[in-house]
């Protein structure tokens, strides 16, 4: 009964992203006001059914009801209850749903938090959103209901795959989705933008902050799924170039890009023509990723069971999605002015290189997760294109892009004198060049590491400079505190977003160029080194979990005679899949982890092992956070929300004028 | 005029993507006919992985049929495929050979050792050239190869349960019969 109420509830759905796209839009254009009011509760409508709907099916998957398929082929009873919540979103269908209650949630946000906004640009940007979600309210519907019943029900379910079941799984598909799916109100502001022929700065300056937000959980997304492949895959890595990575990684960089470039247009006017257009590639290239990953064109350890069917008809989608808003940008960008004028060296030129490295970045990796499919369409062969390609044309495209990143924030809008930014920047220069000389001794035969020391260095203290120049200029006895307060949170949201990518940088090229492993054959009671580590195999038992039984091995490890940690790694058997997983185990630090996994048992009663150092790892991680900091930083500044509380005053005076006496 | 063709790049790009992608739909990635099916398996003498003082020819296997699995360390795929070809393995119906390509000694026998030894042994080919003669398009790569030393099949991609009981196991029934 619950899931018919949750498939009820889809149709509802639809039936409000109908009134949501079709009325209002229709109603800018004859200026017909009661039209457009409708946008927003049919946005809320929508929002409703879509989470009742999502609420039916997790229910069904608590409740363990195998007579419905997506639970049937996704769980199991013996799941414990937070997997069960988790494996909603583990299928097709399931993450489908979750897809759509992303941009239901997306645009209820966006029809709350727009009370500042022309009544036609509001009932535009909710009309385009509803039209993306009749295509996948339809897609789920017509070729992938999560709510199919299975008769006769199944007896237990096939359970979530044993990979999947990890906290990462509760975190990385939703925070990934919000990232995506956020793409979609930057590409509804273009292109209401586009049909109104009104692109201005107050455009940019609307887009702005839900660019924002959507680009932090895209970060977050895309860190929680490389931090979780690096301690469940059990072999230490944690990005692999897989076609299902590239596909979140292409509109991170393009996102990366139209924030930049949105800067621009707000401040400055300039650059519409091409902001608009990354507004639309970047939600094109996460429209493309679900098409790569749902239909079965490329293979991919992430892909889901495929079907020509559902292939078909999100492509088909795709064709009129992006289709359609590419035509409507050739039709109307031609017409768009071109802002303000600019010198060769300011701070416009800055960003419009570092759009291009960034533009050019994301090309090289679409090509490189393309290739094969272009090659079989062309009857020339299969290949595959594996990690060396991307660190090959990736890597150098990068290393201009963290040149300008410590350049930018001290050139001048519009013109700057090149000798004066020399000048500011030249000790820094110089003591980048001496973290270099200090790297190059330290870790002689590693070109790489010293590259990322350098570029840290670079990054941070040129970031670190402009703060205190920043700083300075307030009258003596200010305190600190409201020197600091006294710059925007999106000058901050800058400057903290690009140390943490000066900290990133470091952790990739110290874990690249100084990790250590050993595998080697222990007994209980053996001991192995890596590093200056020694590690000690205490004990061997058998343990089980909820639905696994495992051996976990017990590891002493200490430094210089003094012990560090105990690690206990475990080879783990899940009872439903019999599927065999590595559970490594990690001992974290600031400037190492130590990673354990247990391999396989051999012969004569000794289990392979291998141990790691991996030198900064968590800097890696730790510069994503603080990238994504910075985005919810500039997110915050106050003049988006100022604009929102001063309407709404407005707004409340206006009614008390109305409001009879 | 110039300036409205600009804006219509866009636009034609996208259109060549979706012709590619139409295309791309209709065809199985894991799928290639290969031209060395029914052509005799190409000669090679490797060093074996594990022992660089024995070598590894395909005619020493005249005689009996046998797989040739080309693998990678760095092979993500190969990953997935692996608890399958250590089950397939310990049934003992046919030997299987690794033939380890474009990888590094060390890389490849900690791989092994760290998730399992499948293979008889596994053939060396650091520079990928026995790879080229194979026509090995990405890895994993299956051969199945008649006691006359001549191709019958190949398979693309990860091997699942599936292909082993549905085309693996009955093809080497059949050329084991012959």
């Amino acid at each position: 009964m619950i899931p018919e109420l949750g498939n009820f509830s889809v149709m509802l759905a639809l039936c409000m992203a109908l009134a949501q796209s079709i009325l209002p839009i229709t109603g800018s254009f004859t200026r017909n006001s009661r039209w457009m009011a409708l946008a927003r509760p049919a946005a809320a409508g929508q929002f409703v059914f879509v989470s009742f709907a999502f609420g039916c099916l997790i229910y069904a998957f608590v409740v363990n009801d195998f007579s419905v398929a997506s639970v049937a082929s996704n769980s199991n009873s013996t799941l414990p209850l937070y997997y069960r919540v988790a494996a909603t979103w583990g299928g097709h269908e399931g993450s489908l749903l979750l897809w759509i209650l992303m941009l239901a949630v997306w645009t209820f946000a966006v029809s709350l938090f727009s009370r500042q906004l022309p009544d036609e640009t509001i009932a535009r940007v909710l009309g385009v959103m509803g039209l993306i979600s009749i295509g996948f309210l339809c897609f789920l519907l017509f070729t992938s209901n999560p709510f199919d019943r299975l008769l006769p029900a199944a007896a237990d379910g096939q359970d979530l795959n044993p990979l999947l079941q990890d906290f990462g799984m509760i975190v990385h598909p939703p925070m990934l989705y919000m990232g995506y799916v956020g793409f979609s109100v930057a590409f509804s502001f273009a292109i209401a933008a586009l049909l109104g022929g009104q692109l201005d700065s107050a455009w940019a300056r609307w887009s702005r902050p839900w660019t924002l937000v959507a680009w932090m959980f895209l970060t977050l997304g895309i860190f929680m799924g490389s931090f979780w492949a690096y301690y469940e895959l059990g072999w230490g890595g944690w990005w692999f170039w897989d076609a299902v990575e590239n596909a979140s990684f292409m509109p991170w960089l393009v996102g990366t890009a139209l924030i930049h470039s949105l800067a621009v247009t707000e401040k400055r006017g300039s650059f519409k023509n091409w902001t608009v257009l990354l507004a639309i590639i970047a939600f094109s290239l996460s429209l493309l990723g679900t098409f790569l990953v749902r239909s079965g064109v490329l293979t991919s350890v992430h892909a889901f069971a495929t079907d020509p069917r559902r292939g078909l008809y999100i492509l088909i989608f795709l064709a009129i999605v992006i289709g359609g808003s590419l035509s409507l940008y050739a039709w109307r960008a031609p017409k768009v002015g071109l802002g303000g004028k600019f010198s060769l060296f300011s701070r416009e030129s800055t960003l419009l290189v570092n759009n291009v490295l960034l533009l050019t970045a994301a090309a090289t990796v679409f090509l490189g997760t393309l290739y094969p499919l272009f090659l079989d369409a062309l009857n020339l062969g299969k290949i595959s294109v594996g990690p060396p390609y991307f660190e090959t044309v990736f890597v150098p495209l990068m290393l201009p892009v963290l040149l300008l990143i410590a350049v930018g924030p001290f050139v001048r809008w519009k013109s700057a004198p090149f000798a004066d930014v020399a000048k500011r920047l030249r000790w820094i220069a110089l003591a980048t060049l001496i973290f270099a000389v200090i790297a190059w001794m330290s870790f002689a035969p590693s070109a790489m590491v010293v590259m990322g020391v350098a570029f840290c260095a670079w990054i941070l203290l040129a970031t670190a400079s402009h703060v205190l120049e920043r700083l300075r200029h307030a009258p003596a006895g200010t305190s600190l505190w409201r020197r600091i307060r006294s710059q925007p949170r999106s000058y901050w949201g800058m400057i903290v977003a690009h140390a943490g990518v000066g900290i990133f940088v470091l952790g990739v090229t110290m874990v690249k160029g100084t990790e250590t492993s050993n595998d080697v054959n222990m007994r209980v009671g053996d001991t192995t080194s890596v590093g200056e580590y020694v590690f000690r195999f205490n004990d061997l038992q058998q343990v089980s979990g909820p639905n696994y039984t495992a051996m976990r091995g017990t590891f002493e490890v200490t430094h210089n005679g003094s012990k560090v940690a105990t690690m206990t790694p475990e080879k783990r058997v899940f009872t439903v899949q019999r599927m065999p997983m590595t559970d490594a185990a990690i001992d974290r630090g600031f400037a190492r982890d130590l990673y354990i996994s247990l391999g396989e048992p051999a012969e004569n009663g000794s289990w392979v092992v291998r141990v790691q150092h991996k030198p900064f790892v968590s800097w890696i991680w730790g510069g994503c956070i603080i990238i994504a900091f910075g985005g919810f930083l500039a997110a915050s500044d106050r003049r988006y929300r100022l604009k929102a509380r001063k309407r709404a005053q407005d707004v409340a005076s206006a009614v008390a004028i109305n409001a009879p006496a | 005029m110039k300036r409205v063709l600009v804006f219509l790049l866009p636009l034609v790009g996208f259109a060549l993507l979706i012709g590619f992608l139409a295309v791309g739909l209709k065809r199985d990635p894991r799928e290639i006919p290969s031209p060395f099916i029914g052509k005799p398996a190409p000669a090679f003498t490797l060093t074996q992985l594990q022992d660089q003082n024995k070598t590894f020819s395909p005619k020493d296997m005249l005689g009996k049929v046998w797989l040739l699995n080309v693998w990678a360390s760095w092979c993500v795929s190969c990953r997935e495929e692996h608890p399958v070809l250590l089950d397939f393995a310990k049934q003992n119906v046919v030997p299987i050979m690794g033939l380890n390509y474009k990888d590094g000694r060390k890389e490849g026998v900690d791989t092994l050792s760290q998730m399992g030894d499948p293979y008889q042994l596994s053939a060396f080919d650091a520079d990928g050239r026995v790879g080229i003669d194979y026509g090995v398009y990405g890895v994993p790569e299956t051969f199945v190869i008649d006691k006359q030393g001549v191709i019958r099949d190949k398979i693309i991609g990860v091997i699942t349960p599936e292909i082993v009981t549905q085309k693996l196991l009955p093809l080497i029934k059949e050329l084991n019969r012959a």
